[in-house]
């Protein structure tokens, strides 16, 4: 069923797309990059994530104050798991806790891209464009990093229908979209609207139309009792099983000999401005799933993938007034995988004091997203620094790649 | 003052009296909307769906008779191989296996084809293909549902986003729902549903009503719909030699539902009257021997010989002229004028109208004669027509377009036909004659809200790469957001939520 998805669609988008010409050429990176058949898949969470809250500075003596009812603990009913006796990791994440362990997963913290506004959607483009600013959305820097990996052995044109990227969900990310073609895979089924789209329409409705919000609230009840779940925990990108799903989909792709190397995927619903620790609860285990799901379907190629995890920015250092948290700047970033080099929290940390958060208010970003970025495309992939710099992150000749992120 | 308010008038024409706002329609009609829609009538504007498919009423019936020819043929073929059915199965269920709606249907969803401003033309190939992968390569549909895709299509990708307003396409929709037909009865009317839109309805939207109800009552769709190709004068020759009689199904629904309404005061006598009238009324066979097939004809030796008494009237038995005279009396029966008034009236302005409209357009509509341009440029210029408040909620057709003409998508015909299915309000199949229901409470309800949701969900979610929601709902919606809407729009944690929100906004869920 998979395999015939993935055959129909990669002929679809081929045959469709004309680009095959431009990418006459099969990537070489197994030359390249210290002989590795490597995958390396890009994770992005739309909506911000809380870093604060995902990998909790336990070791800061401000954290606690700033946190109140929503911070972790290292003690007492659900504690945080240890990482490094400075941070620790929400209690939600047990399979990122022993890959780490393990030596095959690495936290960012204190990390952003270049965006230092605080709206979500050119903070997404940002971070996924790979452009400095927002407002560029042709295509994305996983893609033009495709086209500029080294070159193998030429292909005939037409001769092949090799897809290098997958583009995981019911529309492509921007991160992976642009001339190199790309495959598209989402579980066949309607996606459903997740809880979070359920909860802003019932706020607007309560504001604006009692009718529909009336029939609303009576719909989404009726969808509980018929489905025996949770609206939305059917699959979408917004739940738990939907980010588990989409991602042991994405690894039986990327475990094909003829498939694909590179995926995108998008998980939904991390804009917690409210009752926070319950949903991130829910989303940062669906997040953990999907590690342990790719690990599982991966099998053997687990020890050459790399999976970073990216979201467009942070949230505020202090709880706002309803459990939650608003839009900030530095959060948190998550590598795992076998080609990981592991075991690590790295970060250059600010410091949670008032003065050094940013504008009084957020955790201040002292690690560049692009430098993790590229560190992974020329130590896995065997990327060229040069055209990283000017092709895939324009802009960005002074951000160095970072080292030693892959073992 | 004057211009914000000839803007909140733009907002209306295009959602109230239109099909929806495309990118650019606010601007192009702000400085006179009510002058755009009154010009639509003057230019008589109804799109016409076209497309290689879509054939007269003859020609897709004389088609349907041969296409059942071969189904026969195969069959009769390989009686006791069930490899050697047709592919379309059997002709009393030809459909079954493709219907639309069918949670296959709605796995693939619109894609966005309005391409994002400044996205370049490269970049669009990689999208990737709807969310079930590219179907496998089916068998071609039977021919009747080939032909009702086609149809649809025409429409959902074609006249749906020809229009400035829309107001002829949205009275096209409306009258096709009055004289409701439904492709469900079997495969010949599935094959001919559409064509009887485009032939009997369309071309009378701003013609007389006298005119479209002649053109609906003879016209093979609506005589198959309701049986009347049944029904038998029972002293006529072909009722006696065949000892059949009278069939009051067409007869009844024109009294009821197209003309003088429930109330309009008529009897029971009355209904047996006019079925004694309309015999012989009828669509000549395969054969042809009325006629040339798959056409209207009136076959005099199933006609009721006599006068009929109809509504305190006679009329002498001139054949077919009989039943166009009552038809004709019919449609300039004060109650028709009510009934087709307060239609329109709550169609358009509330499930309640204002009575003092309802009465003006009744009388407009009979001091014409029932002609129907001067009756819409009477519901036009009425300023009840205009009350800023959005009470009617649009039906899922009316959604579903406005939700096309806001992107520029032109999914295919399955994946809209899917969605209408599932929110309960599939293309030309009503429950009954009814047509589907024109009250706030029929597509208020929760299953249907929480559909609507899912499908704006997803319907957001393949138009995320091309918008950006705030100035999506600027452009589309404009004059008629209220803050709130526009605050939640702006907050959304993403593209894809932000216009799922747009979508199921109260401004753009009512009109």
């Amino acid at each position: 069923m998979l395999c015939e998805t993935m055959t129909t669609s990669r002929r679809a988008v081929l045959g469709a797309s004309g680009a095959l010409f431009a990418w006459a050429f099969m990537p070489r990176w197994a030359q390249a990059a210290r002989g590795r058949d490597a995958r390396f898949v890009t994770i992005i969470l739309r909506g911000a994530l809380d870093g604060l809250t995902a990998v909790p500075p336990l070791g800061d003596p401000d954290y606690e104050a700033l946190r109140q009812g929503i911070a972790l603990h290292a003690q007492g009913p659900n504690p945080a798991l240890p990482l490094d006796g400075f941070f620790a990791l929400h209690p939600s994440m047990p399979n990122f806790a022993r890959l780490f362990r393990a030596g095959q997963a690495s936290v960012v913290h204190a990390s952003a891209t270049a965006y230092r506004d605080r709206s979500h959607f050119d903070g997404q483009d940002v971070l996924e464009s790979g452009y400095e600013t927002p407002g560029r959305v042709d295509s994305g820097w996983l893609n033009r990093m495709l086209i500029g990996l080294p070159k193998g052995e030429k292909i005939a044109p037409g001769a092949s229908e090799q897809a290098v990227g997958l583009a995981v969900g019911a529309n492509a990310p921007l991160v992976i979209r642009g001339r190199a073609p790309v495959l598209g895979w989402a579980p066949a089924v309607l996606p459903q609207a997740g809880d979070d789209l359920a909860m802003r329409l019932m706020d607007l409705y309560g504001q604006r139309d009692p009718l529909l919000a009336h029939a609303l609230a009576e719909g989404i009840a009726t969808g509980k009792i018929a489905t025996g779940i949770e609206l939305g925990a059917r699959g979408g990108p917004g739940d738990p099983e939907g980010m588990k799903h989409l991602a042991a989909g994405a690894a039986k792709l990327l475990a094909q000999p003829e498939g694909p190397r590179i995926a995108a995927l998008a998980f939904e619903g991390w804009d917690t401005h409210a009752q926070e620790i319950g949903r991130l609860a829910r989303l940062l285990s669906g997040l953990d799933g999907a590690f342990a799901a790719f690990e599982q379907e991966l099998g053997s190629l687990w020890k050459d993938t790399a999976i970073l995890v990216a979201t467009e920015f942070g949230r505020t250092a202090r709880v706002n007034g309803t459990e939650g948290t608003d839009h900030g700047t530095g959060t948190t970033a998550f590598l795992a995988g076998g080609a990981i080099r592991g075991g690590r929290v790295i970060a250059d940390w600010p410091g949670l004091k008032d003065v050094q958060l940013r504008d009084g208010r957020d955790l201040a970003a002292t690690t560049d997203l692009r430098a993790i970025a590229k560190g992974i495309a020329v130590d896995l992939l065997g990327a060229s620094p040069a055209i990283l710099a000017r092709d895939v992150f324009p802009g960005s000749e002074k951000v160095a790649p970072a080292k030693d992120l892959i073992a | 003052m004057a211009h914000s308010s000839k803007r909140m008038d733009a907002g209306l024409a295009l959602s109230r009296f239109g099909l929806g706002a495309r990118q650019g329609d606010l601007d192009a009609i702000s400085s006179d909307p009510r002058g755009a829609l009154l010009e639509e009538i003057t230019n008589r504007a109804v799109p016409f769906p076209s497309g290689e498919e879509l054939k007269p009423t003859a020609d897709l019936l004389a088609d349907f008779y041969a296409f059942r020819d071969e189904q026969k043929e195969a069959r009769e073929r390989k009686p006791a191989d069930g490899t050697g059915a047709p592919q379309a199965g059997p002709p009393q269920a030809p459909m079954a296996s493709d219907q639309p709606g069918k949670p296959e249907a709605m796995a693939a969803q619109p894609t966005m084809e309005g391409a994002r401003a400044g996205a370049s033309a490269a970049s669009s190939p990689v999208a990737p293909p709807p969310a079930n992968g590219a179907p496998a390569p089916k068998p071609i549909p039977p021919l009747p549902q080939r032909v009702f895709l086609a149809e649809a299509k025409a429409r959902f990708s074609g006249t749906t986003h020809v229009p400035r307003i829309g107001f002829g396409e949205r009275l096209a929709m409306f009258w096709a729902n009055h004289f409701a037909v439904s492709a469900a009865k079997g495969p010949a009317l599935r094959i001919i549903a559409g064509a009887f839109e485009r032939e009997a309805i369309r071309p009378h939207v701003f013609g007389r009503f006298t005119d479209m109800l002649m053109a609906v009552e003879t016209h093979p769709a609506m005589l198959l719909y309701l049986d009347n190709q049944q029904s038998f004068g029972p002293n006529s020759v072909a009722g006696q030699n065949r000892k059949r009689g009278l069939n009051e199904n067409l007869a009844r629904e024109i009294l009821e539902l197209h003309t003088l309404g429930v109330n309009g005061g008529y009897t029971q006598e009355d209904v047996t009257s006019l079925a004694r009238i309309i015999t012989g009324w009828t669509v000549t066979g395969r054969e042809g021997r009325l006629g040339s097939p798959g056409t209207f004809v009136f076959f005099g030796n199933a006609h009721e010989p006599g006068a009929q008494r109809l509504l305190g009237k006679t009329y002498v038995d001139a054949g077919l002229e009989q039943g166009r005279a009552a038809l004709t009396e019919l449609a300039r029966h004060p109650a028709t004028a009510t009934h087709v008034a307060t239609k329109l009236a709550r169609h358009f302005v509330a499930d309640d109208p204002p009575q003092i409209l309802v009465e003006r357009l009744a009388n407009t509509f009979r001091t014409t004669d029932g002609d129907l341009a001067p009756v819409s440029k009477a519901l036009i210029e009425a300023d009840e027509s205009w009350a800023p408040e959005l009470t009617k909620i649009r039906s899922p057709l009316e959604f579903i377009i406005a939700v096309l003409r806001a992107t520029g998508a032109k999914p295919e015909p399955q994946q809209v036909l899917g969605a209408l299915y599932a929110m309960g309000e599939p293309l030309w199949q009503p429950a009954g004659p009814n047509g589907f229901s024109d009250t706030i409470d029929a597509w208020a309800s929760p299953e249907g809200i929480r559909m609507r949701m899912d499908i704006a969900n997803t319907a957001a979610t393949r138009g995320a790469d091309y918008f950006d929601p705030p100035e999506f709902i600027d452009t589309r919606l404009g004059p008629l957001l209220s803050h709130e809407t526009r605050a939640a729009v702006s907050r959304a944690e993403s593209r894809a939520q932000g216009l799922a929100i747009a979508f199921m906004s109260p401004e753009f869920q009512r009109r």
